[in-house]
C-alpha cells in the first residue's frame, strides 16, 4: 500500500529554517496532520514529500518506492495548494482535467471522470466559469477536484482552509476527511490551526523549529503533552501552565481547574469571557494567568477574590528548562 | 412634521449638490481638456478640412472634395511607402516580440549575471533613434563598417547595404527590432512575475513539461501583454521615421521610404500641404482603425487576470 515513510531527512536554506533530521511515517489510508506555528517546518516537509524541494540528506518512500530523487510528477501524487493554484485562464472542467491532458488520457474516459469528480465536489453546474468568477469556497472544490481526478493514492495538502472563513472552513473540513475515508488517500495535511488538526487527523505530528516536538493520537497530544510547548499548543484556551517547586511547571487543562470554598490556591478575578455553553475565567495566580472553564453562565465580578482546586490526576508535570515531560506526574505534596 | 419638512426641502437639496459635483467635476477635467483640444482635436479638424481643398499658394483656397484622395490614389510614390509601410510593419513587429518574449523567459530565470543580462538587452530602448541610427550607419557603411570588415573576413565582397533597393529595408527592420525588443521585453518581463509560482509547481505535480506549461498556460496567460506590445510595435511602425532622416532620407529611389517620412517631406520640402493634409488624414485612419481593432475585437477574446 502507499505508506509515506520519511527518515532523517534534513533541508535547509545556508544553515536558515528548513526541517533537521525529521523521521516519521503515514500509514496507509490515513491522514496525517503537520501542526506548527509559522515557520516551523511543516510547509518544508510537505514540499519535499510532493519533491517541490530536494532533500539536503535522508529518503523518503511512498508505497515502498524510494522516491527520494524523483520528479513531482512521477511520485504519483496530487496537491493541493494554500492559494489553490488554479489557472485563471481556464474555466472550471479544463482546470480540473489539465492533469489527465498532460498525460494524454483520451477524451471520453476524460470526459467520464470529470463528471464523477464534479459530482463528488459539488460543482457540476459552475464547469464553464472562470475561476475569477468563483467563491472562496467554490475555488477550493475545483482544487479539490484537481486533486482527487488523479487518483493518486497520496494526497497532499498545504494549509487549504487558511483563506475561508469560519463557517466554510467547519464545513469544508468534514468534507475533506469524509472524502479521504471515502476514496482510501492516504493524506498529509499541513495546517496550523488546532482545532483542525484534533478533528479531522488519524495522527497529529506536531513540530517546532524544524524538529518533531510529538508525533501521537490527536487523543495522545491532548492528554499526555510530551512538552509544556505542547501543551500550550493544543486545546482553546491551552493548557495553564504554573511555576512549581523542584525545577518543574505544573500544566493543568482549563476544564479540570475548579472555584472551591475552601483549601485551594488562592487567586483574584481578572476578567470572564462568556462563550454561551461555558465561561472562561481568567485568574491572577502570584502574577501567573491560569484560566478556568466553567458551564454555562458566570457572573463574577472582575477583582473577586476566588479560591482554585484540581485533582492530581489531572495534572501534568514538566522540567522547566528542557520542557520535556516529568515521569509519573504525581504530585509531590 | 419635521419629516415632511425635510421632505419638502430634500430634492432641491440634492439637485445642487448633484449640480456641483457635476461643475467640481468638469472644472478638474478643464485642463486637459484645453491642452487635448488645442493641440490633437483642433489639428486633427483642421486637417481633415484641408484635405478637401486645393492648394493656396497666394490665391485662394478652394473646396474640391474628394481630388486630392483620388490623386493621392493614383500617387505611385504614395503606393510604394504605403507597400513599403506595410512589409515593414510585418518584418519589425513578430520579429520584435518574440525575441522580447524569448529575452525575457531567459533573464525571468534565476541565475548569475541576470541583472546585467537585463540591462544589455535594455540599453537600446534608452537610446535615442537618432544616436541608434548613427551607430548603425556605421555597422552598415560599404567597405569599411562593422558588417563588411566582418564579412570581408569570411571571404565576401563589400557590399553598399542602404545604397541597394533589395537590401536597405532588411536593414531598417533589424535596426529597429534591435532597439524596440528590448523596450518589449520589460513588459513581458513585468508580466511574467505576477504569474505566480504556484502555477508552475501545480503543473509540475501533474506532470507537465517546461514546454507544456509555457504553451498552455504561461502563453494564455501572457496575451493581455502581447496584445498591447503588438499594438504599439505595429503604431511605432509607422510612427518612427527618425532613422530614414539619418540614414537613407527615404532612399534609393524611394526604396526604404515610409508614410510618415512621405509626409514631412511633401510637407515641409515640396511644401504642398494640401495633399500632405491628405497624407496625414489616410494615416490618422490606419492607426484609428488598429487602436479600434483592440478595443472592439480583440479585447473579447483575451483573458485578463
Amino acid at each position: 500500500m502507499s505508506e509515506i515513510i520519511v527518515n532523517a531527512v534534513s533541508k535547509t536554506w545556508g544553515g536558515v529554517g528548513g526541517v533537521d533530521r525529521i523521521s516519521f511515517k503515514a500509514d496507509a489510508g490515513t491522514l496525517l496532520v503537520l501542526l506548527g506555528p509559522s515557520g516551523c517546518g511543516k510547509s518544508t516537509t510537505l514540499r519535499l514529500i510532493a519533491g517541490l524541494e530536494e532533500v539536503d540528506s535522508g529518503t523518503i518512500t511512498i508505497g515502498g518506492r524510494d522516491v527520494t530523487h524523483l520528479s513531482p510528477a512521477e511520485r504519483k501524487i496530487s496537491m493541493v495548494f494554500q492559494s489553490y493554484a488554479l489557472f485563471p485562464h481556464l474555466n472550471v472542467a479544463e482546470n480540473i482535467i489539465f492533469g489527465l491532458r498532460v498525460r494524454g488520457v483520451g477524451r471520453a474516459e476524460r470526459d467520464q471522470r470529470l463528471k464523477k469528480v464534479a459530482d463528488i465536489v459539488g460543482l457540476s453546474h459552475l464547469l464553464e466559469r472562470k475561476p475569477s468568477q468563483l467563491s472562496g469556497g467554490q475555488r477550493q472544490r475545483v482544487a479539490l477536484g484537481r486533486a482527487i481526478i488523479a487518483e493518486a493514492p497520496v494526497c497532499l495538502m498545504d494549509e487549504p482552509l487558511s483563506n475561508l472563513d469560519a463557517k466554510l472552513r467547519h464545513e469544508m473540513r468534514t468534507e475533506i476527511r469524509g472524502l479521504q475515508q471515502r476514496l482510501g488517500m492516504t493524506m498529509v495535511y499541513v495546517t496550523h490551526d488546532q482545532t483542525e488538526a484534533m478533528t479531522m487527523a488519524d495522527r497529529v505530528i506536531l513540530m517546532r523549529d524544524g524538529h518533531i516536538e510529538q508525533n501521537g493520537a490527536p487523543h495522545e497530544l491532548y492528554n499526555e503533552p510530551a512538552s509544556d510547548f505542547t501543551a500550550r499548543f493544543i486545546g482553546t484556551p491551552p493548557m495553564n501552565i504554573i511555576s512549581w517547586e523542584d525545577g518543574a511547571v505544573l500544566g493543568v487543562r482549563p476544564e479540570h481547574v475548579s472555584l472551591v470554598e475552601n483549601d485551594g490556591v488562592p487567586a483574584t478575578v481578572k476578567a470572564v469571557e462568556y462563550l454561551g455553553a461555558d465561561s472562561i475565567i481568567l485568574c491572577d495566580v502570584k502574577g501567573e494567568t491560569v484560566s478556568v472553564r466553567q458551564t454555562g453562565y458566570c457572573a463574577l465580578p472582575a477583582g473577586a477574590q476566588v479560591a482554585l482546586g484540581w485533582q492530581n490526576r489531572h495534572i501534568h508535570l514538566f522540567d522547566r528548562d528542557s520542557g520535556k515531560r516529568r515521569a509519573g506526574s504525581t504530585l509531590p505534596r | 412634521m419635521v419629516s415632511a419638512v425635510m421632505s419638502a426641502a430634500e430634492p432641491r437639496a440634492v439637485r445642487r449638490n448633484a449640480w456641483l459635483t457635476n461643475v467640481n467635476a468638469w472644472l478638474l477635467l478643464l485642463p486637459a481638456i484645453v491642452l487635448l483640444a488645442t493641440f490633437t482635436h483642433y489639428p486633427i479638424l483642421a486637417t481633415l478640412y484641408h484635405s478637401f481643398f486645393s492648394l493656396s499658394r497666394g490665391g485662394a483656397s478652394e473646396f474640391v472634395g474628394l481630388e486630392n484622395y483620388t490623386y493621392m490614389l493614383e500617387d505611385d510614390v504614395f503606393r510604394q511607402v504605403l507597400r513599403n509601410n506595410i512589409v515593414f510593419a510585418i518584418a519589425t513587429v513578430p520579429t520584435s516580440i518574440a525575441l522580447a518574449l524569448l529575452m525575457a523567459v531567459w533573464v525571468d530565470k534565476k541565475m548569475t549575471g541576470r541583472s546585467f543580462l537585463r540591462l544589455a538587452f535594455f540599453t537600446p530602448t534608452v537610446l535615442p533613434m537618432i544616436a541608434v541610427a548613427n551607430i548603425w550607419l556605421f555597422f552598415y557603411t560599404p567597405d569599411y563598417g562593422l558588417l563588411d570588415q566582418f564579412l570581408k573576413g569570411l571571404g565576401f565582397s563589400g557590399h553598399n547595404w542602404l545604397g541597394d533597393p533589395s537590401t536597405v529595408m532588411s536593414c531598417l527592420a533589424v535596426m529597429v527590432v534591435w532597439k524596440e525588443a528590448g523596450f518589449f521585453m520589460i513588459f513581458y518581463l513585468a508580466a511574467l512575475q505576477t504569474i505566480p509560482p504556484e502555477l508552475k509547481e501545480a503543473a509540475a505535480v501533474e506532470g507537465a513539461s517546461r514546454w507544456y506549461f509555457f504553451r498552455r498556460v504561461t502563453l494564455p496567460l501572457l496575451m493581455p501583454t502581447t496584445l498591447f506590445i503588438s499594438i504599439n510595435a505595429l503604431i511605432n511602425s509607422f510612427k518612427l521615421v527618425d532613422q530614414l532622416v539619418i540614414m537613407t532620407k527615404g532612399g534609393p529611389n524611394n526604396a526604404s521610404s515610409l508614410l510618415l517620412y512621405y509626409i514631412y517631406e511633401v510637407a515641409f520640402t515640396f511644401q504642398d500641404t494640401a495633399f500632405a493634409a491628405t497624407l496625414t488624414v489616410t494615416l490618422i485612419a490606419i492607426l484609428a482603425a488598429v487602436a479600434l481593432t483592440k478595443f472592439v475585437y480583440l479585447d473579447r477574446r483575451i483573458h485578463y487576470q
